[in-house]
This record gives structure tokens, sequence and C-alpha cells, in this order.
């Protein structure tokens, strides 16, 4: 079935789609990253789940389901919108629409797992972690990546990725979730 | 969605969208200032000047404290402490401080029509923050924001504002917005302080107060300007009260829920009694707290590089 949201927002007129994960790929890293979150740090205690909008919230609720149905324990969740945090702000011709950012609960020394969907320059993390540190002093960051592409701008790493995926920089990623009405899938894009 | 204006100048051209924009960056800013830290980077490198000809301790901190939680400059011009003093007019004074690379400039000044001659002259953004007797736009989105928070929505929300509508920036600013969101916007006060016409803009006129209270969910009660018409438009301020005046036993004709209002500074017993102003149905401090929240969001949403 042909997907009308990724067609409207191919910058070019010929693209060629590559699938490089499917809903079983999407599913299985997510449940291994659930093991390796609770390997790594020894069970639940001090541990929240924070996704970065947009992706990266859907995905935190799916580990945080996963963690549910391995340790039978709830771990609570926030949502982080990194806009006022950006380092290009001052650049932009238009503000970029905010959305809220919700973590009802204490963040300090717990322990944070940030969930984006595409691990990229790194911008955007460095933008959540200075975001994070306003709401409060965690004992620990760790992060969390469904598709990690490459091309580093900062010096960032993730603790868990779901897959590397080494990319040029002309390629897009796309990370298509079911949350969002779309068929869970990742896919690159080429001019 | 985006606010694809340079300046903000007054209500009466806003679209329902710009307006519902500015009150949903609001809300996301009314977040921010609930937080421990209430400060994010989003404006960090900006200038914003805060250039009062009028004396006004509200709006100004609540101007100064909402660039500062977004981290901008904040410079402070009032004209006993610059050189509108020696003959300098406004044109030159906001030229000046364009030169001094400000990125916004927050205007109160007591003639209609300044903020919009300012915002012709400068290439700075401009924000009205009242201008005479003609626009209050950030009083009335923090009012409009109020109402929201609430639970009420626009659609069909019937609202009385009560007092000298003549001589209020605030009232005019208020039906624009709320007649263009929907609303039933009644006014009530005595006849020397109705504005001529003032129908044409969409609300209704009424002589009785308890009649126009009559099951709206907001009572929007003004100040009434003591310092500035005096007398001279009513007999004396005990039958202004008497006939005007916002009581408990009046508030009982209004909606159960309706909640009241007031731009401030309050002059208790006059336009509102003391246990009205003190009451649950009084979110007078909720408008406060909420102006902060308010003014960062048009800030940042007028902070783009253009």
């Amino acid at each position: 079935m042909p997907n009308h949201r990724m067609t409207a927002q191919m910058p070019q007129p010929r693209q060629q789609e590559r699938l490089v994960m499917d809903a079983a790929d999407i599913a299985r890293a997510l449940t291994r990253i659930a093991h390796e979150i609770l390997e790594r740090n020894k069970g639940v205690e001090h541990l929240a789940v924070i996704g970065i909008r947009t992706g990266g919230v859907h995905l935190a609720h799916r580990l945080v389901r996963r963690i549910l149905d391995i340790e039978r324990v709830s771990i609570p969740i926030g949502e982080l919108d990194i806009t006022l945090y950006r380092d290009d702000l001052a650049l932009r011709k238009e503000q970029p629409v905010l959305r809220r950012t919700s973590v009802p609960f204490d963040i300090s020394d717990r322990i944070i797992v940030l969930v984006d969907d595409v691990l990229y320059t790194g911008r955007t993390i460095r933008a959540a972690m200075d975001g994070l540190i306003d709401l409060g002093r965690p004992a620990e960051i760790q992060l969390a990546v469904l598709v990690d592409r490459g091309h580093r701008q900062l010096p960032i790493k993730a603790t868990y990725i779901g897959k590397n995926i080494p990319t040029s920089r002309d390629e897009e990623i796309h990370v298509m979730l079911e949350e969002t009405g779309e068929e869970d899938r990742v896919v690159i894009l080429k001019a | 969605m985006s606010l694809k204006r340079k300046d903000l100048l007054s209500l009466a051209p806003l679209s329902v969208e710009e307006i519902e924009l500015i009150l949903e960056t609001a809300d996301s800013f009314k977040e921010v200032t609930g937080r421990e830290i209430k400060k994010v980077p989003a404006l960090r490198g900006r200038t914003v000047v805060n250039l009062f000809f009028e004396p006004s301790t509200r709006t100004r901190t609540s101007f100064e404290l909402a660039a500062k939680r977004l981290s901008a400059d904040v410079i402070n011009f009032s004209p006993s402490s610059s050189s509108v003093v020696k003959g300098e007019t406004l044109l030159d004074t906001a030229r000046n401080i364009e030169a001094m690379q400000a990125d916004i400039i927050v205007l109160r000044h007591p003639s209609a029509g300044a903020a919009e001659a300012l915002a012709r002259g400068v290439k700075s953004s401009v924000i009205n923050a009242g201008d005479g007797w003609h626009e209050h736009p950030t009083q009335a989105l923090l009012d409009l924001y109020t109402i929201r928070e609430r639970g009420l929505s626009f659609e069909g929300l019937k609202v009385a504002i009560v007092g000298d509508v003549a001589h209020s920036r605030v009232a005019r600013s208020n039906i624009h917005a709320l007649s263009k969101l929907g609303a039933e916007v009644r006014l009530v006060g005595p006849p020397t302080m109705m504005p001529y016409g003032v129908e044409r803009l969409g609300a209704r006129v009424y002589r009785n107060f308890d009649e126009a209270l009559a099951g709206v969910q907001v009572i929007m009660m003004l100040r009434l300007q003591l310092e500035r018409q005096g007398r001279a438009l009513f007999p004396t301020i005990r039958e202004y009260a008497r006939l005007y005046g916002l009581t408990s036993d009046r508030v009982k004709s209004a909606d159960p829920g309706a909640i009241v209002m007031h731009p401030g500074p309050i002059n208790r017993g006059v336009e509102i009694a003391p246990e009205v102003a003190d009451s649950l149905s009084s979110v007078i401090l909720d408008q406060v707290a909420n102006g902060v929240a308010v003014r960062m969001g048009i800030l940042y949403l007028m902070s783009g590089a253009s």
C-alpha cells in the first residue's frame, strides 16, 4: 500500500526506498534493548524512561511495556520536547512549534534512559541532555535509539542501539510507527 | 503554523489560528514556569527592550520576567531616565535603541497608535504593551488563556465586560478576540463610559448589570481609572459601586461556575467587593501568573531571525 504521508515528504521527485527494518525486526530490537536495560542496571530500581518528542515517545512507551512484561514492574515514563534547547533557534526564520514537556516525576538521583528513534548528528541528544538537566540532576543518563546512522557532529554515543545502519549524508532514514497510523518499518530514502 | 508577523500591535487582525497558536505556545511555557529551574535558553543572545512611557509595574515586570526566563538580555527604558525629557521623539528614541541591536521592543505609550507608528519606523519587532485607550493585546491573550485554563470553551461562551469600556484598552482587545473566537460578549457600565458604536465590534450593550450577568460564565471587571477621568463621568464613587460594583449577591445571577476576572490593580469595594475578589471564583491571581507564560510564548514566537 502506498504511504501518502511519506510521498508528500519526499524532497526529490525520484527517490529510491530501501526497507531496512520491518515490524518483526523493530519488535525484536526493542525486546533486546529492554533486556539490555535491565541487565545493565541490574533491575529497575531508580530507573525511568524519557522519550524525545515525537518518535522517541512512542518507542519509550513500547520499552516501558516490555520492561513491565519481563519484570512485572511499571517504571516512570516522561516526554521531553527539546525545541527550546536547539542550537539553531537563532538561525531560523520561523520559530518551530512547541510541544509540551511532561515529566511527572522527580528525575533527581534517577537513572534516566533517554529514547529516540534515530541517532544522527548528536545535536538532538545534546539538546535533550540540556533540557533534562534543567529538570533536575539525574544520577546517570543512558541513551537508547532504534537506529544509529552515523555522521556524528558531537561526541555522543548511544548506550543501546536497535540497529546500526551506515548511511551517506544524502540519504534519509524514516522510522514509521503504528502509533502515527503507519505500518511499523524503517526505510532508507535515497535521492 | 507559525506567527508570520513582525509586530503584535492589536488583536483585531489576528486569525483564530494565530490566537490558538499563541495560547498553545503559552501552555508549553506554563510548564516551564512550574519547574524548579524556570529558565530555558530559547532567546539566548537576543535583546528585549521594555520602553515604557507610562508607569506600569505589573506589565513591565511580567515582560521582564518572561524575557529573562527565555535567557534574553533585557533593558528597561522609562522616559524620566532617558533623553525623552530633553525633547527626543519616540521614533528617535526607538532608533537609538534599535542601533544597540534590540530584537524586540515592548512599548507602553499614552497615545493610541504609538505602537503602530513605531513599528513602521523600526526593523525590530514591536509588541504593544498598551497604547492609550486603543489596545492591550497581551493582557487580552492572558485573559483568554486563563478562561481556557478553567476548562471553558470560547464557542458560545457568555462573557460580561463591566465598567469603563470606553477608556479600557483591555476591553477593546478582549472584545475583538472573544467575538472572533465565537463568544457572546455583553458590555455593561454607565452610558458615559460606553464607546459610541461599540456594537459594531460584535458586542451587545446592557444598561442593567443584573440582566447582563444572567447566565454568564465569565465576569470581566474593568478597573475604574480614578486617577484619570474621575468624577467627570459619574456622580459619585458610592453610586458607581452601588450600580456597577460586583458583590457576592450579584455573582449569583451568573452561571454557578462563573469565574471573576480583573486586570488589576483592584479598587477594593468600588468595582469589586473584597469578598468576591478573594473568593474561589476569582481568577485574578491566575491572570497575573499566566501573564508571564503568555508573554514568554509571544516573545518566543516573535523572535524569528527575519
